[in-house]
């Protein structure tokens, strides 16, 4: 029952706050709405999904690293007092209802579909001794060609970062 | 920590399809492009919520290990993308998508 609350707390957080990100006035403030949804996202892992270390890892790594780029960036840029400039309200009507469709598609398509029970938990397949072991032996080669793919994001990064007088 | 059990899949697949929608919603509504990348890492979310559910559905860590892939890819992507947005505002001074529309010709 517990659960049950904690479910429908974190998924109301989740969904307002995601709203928020979209229609509030200014980007940090779209920021900082973001912050509190993947909190949310990481609280479903955490306590709801048994999935502990992704729960961390989400924290750390968007809560922590990615947002702070993004209000790095914002900062940098300077664009809180611009005034932005906002599609016309026809288009965002066909935007509203068009992803209002999509919605409508996506839960009509699970109709049909069998019915899907409760999980049962044990803890034992997401330890991170077990998810280490998935990682290290069944999945070792994306693992070092995803680290590849950063060290090319990060090169890639400062490479468009320096000005181009330079040379 | 204590398993809290007795939630069902549909539950969340409804929630990471209200979270896609709404990160198509911003992708679509918005001209500001960094509130466009944000509904991106929303819509990432939602389908890594999606698999982990799944993944404690099946009991299967692979499930985990694909969302962990997803998280460094979007970290890779976050770093080159806001680095040209920052490049777009040097050339440009605005970061309205607007801007993009000459890459057409």
């Amino acid at each position: 029952m517990l659960s049950q609350y904690l479910f429908y707390f974190l998924s109301f957080l989740a969904v307002i706050s995601a709203l928020l990100v979209v229609f509030s006035k200014s980007s940090v403030q779209s920021v900082l709405w973001l912050i509190v949804t993947l909190f949310a996202i990481s609280g479903h892992y955490i306590f709801l999904l048994n999935a502990e270390f992704l729960g961390v890892v989400q924290v750390i790594v968007y809560a922590g690293a990615i947002m702070v780029l993004f209000l790095f960036v914002i900062m940098f840029l300077n664009l809180n007092q611009e005034v932005e400039a906002h599609k016309p309200a026809v288009l965002k009507f066909a935007a509203t209802i068009s992803s209002g469709l999509l919605l409508i598609i996506i839960i009509g398509s699970l109709k049909g579909s069998e019915q899907l029970g409760t999980h049962v938990g044990s803890n034992d397949f997401s330890s991170i001794k077990n998810l280490g072991r998935v990682l290290f032996k069944e999945f070792l080669f994306p693992f070092e060609v995803s680290s590849v793919l950063l060290l090319i994001a990060m090169v890639g990064a400062v490479m468009l970062g320096k000005s181009e007088k330079e040379g | 920590m204590k398993t809290v059990q007795g939630i069902s899949l549909d539950y969340y697949i409804w929630l990471s399809a209200a979270l896609f929608t709404i990160g198509v919603l911003g992708v679509l509504y918005r001209r500001n492009s960094i509130i466009i990348f944000m509904c991106i890492e929303l819509m990432l979310n939602a389908v890594n919520l999606l698999l982990v559910a799944f993944a404690s559905y099946y009991q299967d860590p692979q499930g985990q290990v694909f969302v962990f892939f997803i998280m460094a890819v979007a970290a890779a992507e976050v770093a080159v993308g806001l680095a040209i947005l920052v490049l777009m505002h040097m050339n440009t001074k605005s970061i309205d998508i607007k801007v993009l529309n000459r890459l057409k010709w």
